[in-house]
């Protein structure tokens, strides 16, 4: 067991993780920030996107011990003092989500992309940059939609 | 606001998913819970000679092992199929015993054969490794084509692997309009076999308290209330009053959650064993891959019959259908009722004759995935009369046009009676909403880019809302398939609603509380849906063929007639009133020519108060409950139009416009109507482009076991879709609804694959038509021309 600490949406936290224990498993388990999901085996699905000093990662491919000292946000830290993110704003007003679980990482993907590309965001870009998000239900467009007008309230 | 039906009101539910407050199964720890990890078969076909536990250290953390002879220790019932299917000599299916965990021979990769309980998900998954079992393999086969004539036995009850020999349809008849057929189209197509894949995979926790000799099940499922029903009566665990099962938030099912499948009967039965311990299992994507119901995997030859004008004279098909190595819940109604009734499409077809005959492989189950045989039905005809239309020359569109069902109600040769339609109307919408007419221009244009364009058509029908319960009874259902409604007034006015619907996606909790806001004139906010819990809500079918509108909103609807009736009579009373001058508008009752008013949450608080109405005659408070039977399928239908370009250097299609005309009947929110749609052709262009299962012919092996090899359609896989509706209103319910949940993937395959053989000028193009299937199609062409 090693203890790590980090700052996970603004808050000192610490644990004690096995070395094998992965980032998601230290957010769900040892902290209850069930906000972040687990879809694949494979890296692949990207439910389990979060911010990791400000930039978006697979928490299901980066070792907890790896993320030390590290500041964290996920699903759960978006929304301040009570306000929706305007991407959380966007998904909902665009019907962005259907059964809800891949939309956390979606929306943790978005916020990233946003922050790497500027809010002005063509169709074709956010379609590719969704390349590591898989989701069933909403068929993408209604997330594409989601994705450009939250982009543009940023 | 408008809140009421038609409005585009932003889903209720939203909020706790967009904060990440869901709460699914796997976001759920009870105190002091194990966890369960499954030992699964490395091979096809093997019995289990022995089972060995090694001696366990305390830093194992292993807590029990348990395999199919403990099982069959405490006389728990095998997993069910509840559909009885005939063969054509009138012999009942033949169902091999399907025990939770594996007694004496494993059947797939990835077949239940012990689990392992141990204190951490880790310490379980490392135990299960270390558990010795020897398999005498046997010989396999996966294939459907080849499996009625294989060494592999799969179980001794089903000779040749035949599970059923079925039919349907008048045969001589249809024999008849072949000898007058003008022009007889035949088709050989392969409906490929998919992997569900909800994005939540699934899990479950049991749990059992000696106290009160009780169980709880939290588990992924779409119908809590007929897992109860089968835990109990079926695997024989306990009685129903004794079992809770509750299917808490739900990422995604299409189906593969509708099943009762092993694992969860496994934890919720060997909690008990373990002293009451709740044991948790959530499946890794892997096991998803391995263990859920798959869909599809038909083979199918086909033919039409046409006379010189391009009328339909009749249809025939043989079907293979796998099942897989056991029949899953419900699997048998897949490949029959819900397939071959549904194969006179849009057309006034004078003769049908399908015979299908389902048949064991070596793989996982197969069962009912979005749209449920209803996509192969309409990938069949829709892929067989655009090629009837082009072999006689005749426009796509107006070969259609002159074989549709014009007048209702339409008596198929199949069973349906189609209620209401209007098939014209979508498809000259559809026209024009993807200018048809500016098509050739479009290619033309392509061409000049090297690429090959064509467009396609599905001019698809579904049969949703299963029902009336004794028509499907008579058919071999082992359920009736109605649906309950509670609807509980507070004194305050507010509401809940508990409804044997789940949503697992579908938005009900926005849906439902719409209805009930439009019928009694109530704040939207102040109306709370209630379901997925066996102990809140009492009964019901669960969400399924887009039935939860058409029947569970048909529920609720009846349940808000009485309470609105009983509301109009204590009003009444409070206002001193005849009854019949009782009126109730926006939310008020007022009596007829005066000034007399009282809101509902009024009457509400009348009603708990009761002082002023004789409760001899009205029983106070205010909660009605309504089961209700439809009288018929309902009956949606569409024009989807695809249009595509393919890249003749590297096979690489792009689906370059799509437009979807849909008739749901009665829409309540066309934001959620809408996202159905585009999720569902989403689906079915992954059938078409990108999903394939594949199991490995000589090792058995399932090849496409993770997202590494079997291909999710990605947001560069799809287009933004162009939508329209029309409205034909369905007279069997009272809401006029038809159900949209699976009309994306009904239309989207057929709508592909007519796109693509369009463009590369070929009859035949095997789904998923990828870069490289396409590539070597397009390498055929180029030798076969030179
Ligand atoms: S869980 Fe699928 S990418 Fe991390
Ligand atoms: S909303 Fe269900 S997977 Fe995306």
């Amino acid at each position: 067991m090693s203890a790590i600490s980090m700052k996970v949406n603004g808050k000192a936290v610490c644990g004690a993780v096995e070395p094998r224990t992965l980032l998601v498993q230290f957010l769900r388990e040892n902290l209850g920030l069930t906000g972040t999901h687990v879809g694949c085996d494979t890296s692949q699905c990207g439910a389990c996107v979060v911010h990791v000093n400000g930039t978006a990662i697979k928490s299901c491919t980066a070792l907890a011990v790896a993320c030390d000292g590290a500041e964290v946000t996920t699903v759960e830290g978006l929304a301040k003092n009570g306000k929706l993110h305007p991407m959380q704003e966007a998904f909902r007003e665009h019907h962005g989500l259907q059964c809800g679980f891949c939309t956390p990482g979606m929306l943790m993907a978005a916020v990233d992309l946003v922050n790497r590309k500027g809010k002005t965001l063509d169709e074709e870009t956010i379609r590719h940059e969704l390349e590591g998000n898989i989701c069933r239900c909403t068929g993408y467009h209604n997330i594409v939609k989601a994705i450009q007008a939250g982009a543009e309230n940023m | 606001m408008d809140t009421g039906i038609g409005a585009r009101v932003r889903r209720k539910e939203d909020h706790r998913f967009i904060t990440g407050k869901g709460q699914y199964t796997d976001d759920i720890n009870l105190k002091d819970q194990t966890y369960a990890y499954f030992v699964r078969s490395p091979h096809a076909h093997a019995t289990i000679k022995s089972i060995k536990e090694p001696e366990w250290a305390p830093e194992d953390g292993v807590v029990a092992v348990f395999t199919g002879e403990h099982v069959a220790e405490d006389k728990i019932g095998g997993l069910i199929c509840g559909w009885m299917i005939h063969s054509k000599d009138g012999s009942p299916m033949k169902a091999g015993p399907h025990p939770i965990l594996a007694q004496g021979k494993a059947r797939y990769v990835g077949d239940h054969v012990a689990v392992v309980i141990a204190e951490t998900k880790e310490q379980a998954k490392a135990a299960a490794a270390r558990v010795d079992v020897t398999y005498g393999v046997l010989p396999h086969v996966v294939d459907v084509a080849k499996a009625t004539k294989s060494k592999a036995q799969i179980h001794d009850v089903a000779p040749d692997n035949t599970v059923f020999e079925w039919s349907l349809g008048d045969k001589a008849a249809t024999e008849a309009a072949f000898q007058r057929a003008h022009h007889v189209t035949k088709l050989d197509l392969v409906n490929n076999r998919l992997i569900p894949n909800a994005m939540e995979p699934r899990a479950a926790i049991g749990s059992y308290d000696s106290g009160s000799d009780h169980y709880t099940l939290y588990t992924t499922s779409q119908n809590p209330h007929v897992a109860r029903l089968v835990i109990s009566a079926f695997h024989g665990l306990a009685p129903e009053h004794k079992l809770r099962v509750i299917a808490p938030d739900v990422g995604g099912g299409f189906g593969s959650k509708i099943f009762i499948y092993a694992e969860e009967v496994v934890c919720v039965w060997a909690s008990k064993r373990i002293g009451g311990r709740p044991i948790k299992w959530t499946a890794e994507r892997t096991e998803s891959f391995l263990a859920d119901a798959h869909g599809r995997d038909h083979v199918t030859h086909a033919e039409l019959a046409m006379d010189k004008d391009g009328h339909i004279l009749g249809l025939k098909c043989h079907t293979l259908a796998s099942m897989g190595a056991y029949l899953s819940t419900f699997a048998s109604c897949v490949p029959t009722y819900l397939y071959a009734t549904l194969l006179s499409g849009q057309y006034a077809i004078p003769a049908i004759y399908a015979e299908v005959d389902a048949i064991y492989t070596n793989t996982a189950p197969v069962d009912a995935y979005r749209g449920a045989g209803r996509p192969e039905a309409t990938y069949l005809v829709e892929r067989i009369v655009e090629t009837a239309a082009r072999e006689m020359k005749i426009d796509p569109a107006e070969f259609r046009r002159r074989n549709f069902v014009t007048s209702f109600p339409h008596q198929t040769p199949v069973i349906m009676t189609y209620d209401a339609g209007d098939y014209d109307a979508s498809l000259k919408k559809a026209l024009e909403i993807a200018d048809y007419k500016g098509f050739p221009a479009r290619k033309a244009a392509a061409a000049k880019q090297g690429k090959l364009r064509g467009i396609g058509f599905a001019n698809y029908i579904e049969a949703c809302g299963i029902a009336p319960s004794a028509a499907v009874g008579s058919l071999g259902a082992g359920v009736g398939l109605w649906e309950s409604a509670e609807v509980r007034v507070n004194p305050v006015g507010t509401i809940e609603v508990l409804t044997g619907s789940h949503s697992h996606g579908q938005g009900h909790e926005t849906t439902f509380a719409q209805l009930v806001s439009d019928r009694l004139g109530v704040d939207i906010n102040s109306v709370a849906i209630v379901h997925g819990d066996t102990d809140k809500v009492q009964f019901g079918m669960g969400t399924y063929g887009s039935r939860s509108g058409a029947v569970g909103m048909s529920a609720i609807s009846k349940a808000l007639d009485k309470v609105e009736a009983k509301a109009r009579k204590i009003a009444a009373h409070v206002m001193e009133a005849a009854e019949g001058d009782i009126e109730f508008k926006n939310g008020s009752f007022s009596v007829k020519g005066t000034d007399k008013k009282m809101a509902f949450g009024e009457v509400a608080l009348a009603a708990y108060v009761a002082h002023k109405f004789p409760t001899s005659e009205i029983e106070p408070g205010l909660k009605e409950t309504a089961f209700y039977d439809p009288s018929n399928f309902t009956f949606p239908a569409g024009c989807h139009i695809c249009e595509v370009e393919i890249d003749t250097e590297t096979g690489v299609t792009e689906i370059v416009s799509w437009t979807a005309v849909d008739d749901f009947g009665t829409v309540i929110n066309p934001m959620i109507v809408e996202g159905q749609v585009h999720g569902g052709i989403t689906q079915g262009i992954g059938q078409a482009l990108t999903e394939g299962c594949v199991y490995d012919s000589e090792s058995g092996q399932l090849l496409t076991g993770s997202y590494m090899d079997y291909c999710m359609p990605r947001a560069t896989d799809v287009p933004s879709f162009k939508l329209g509706f029309t409205e034909t209103k369905c007279p069997s319910n009272p809401l006029g609804m038809k159900g949209c949940g699976e009309a994306g993937a009904i239309a989207a395959p057929a709508a592909v694959m007519n796109a693509m053989t369009d463009a590369l000028g070929v009859k035949d193009l095997a789904m998923p038509a990828s870069p490289h299937t396409v590539w070597k199609t397009l390498q055929a062409t180029k030798m076969a021309a030179e």
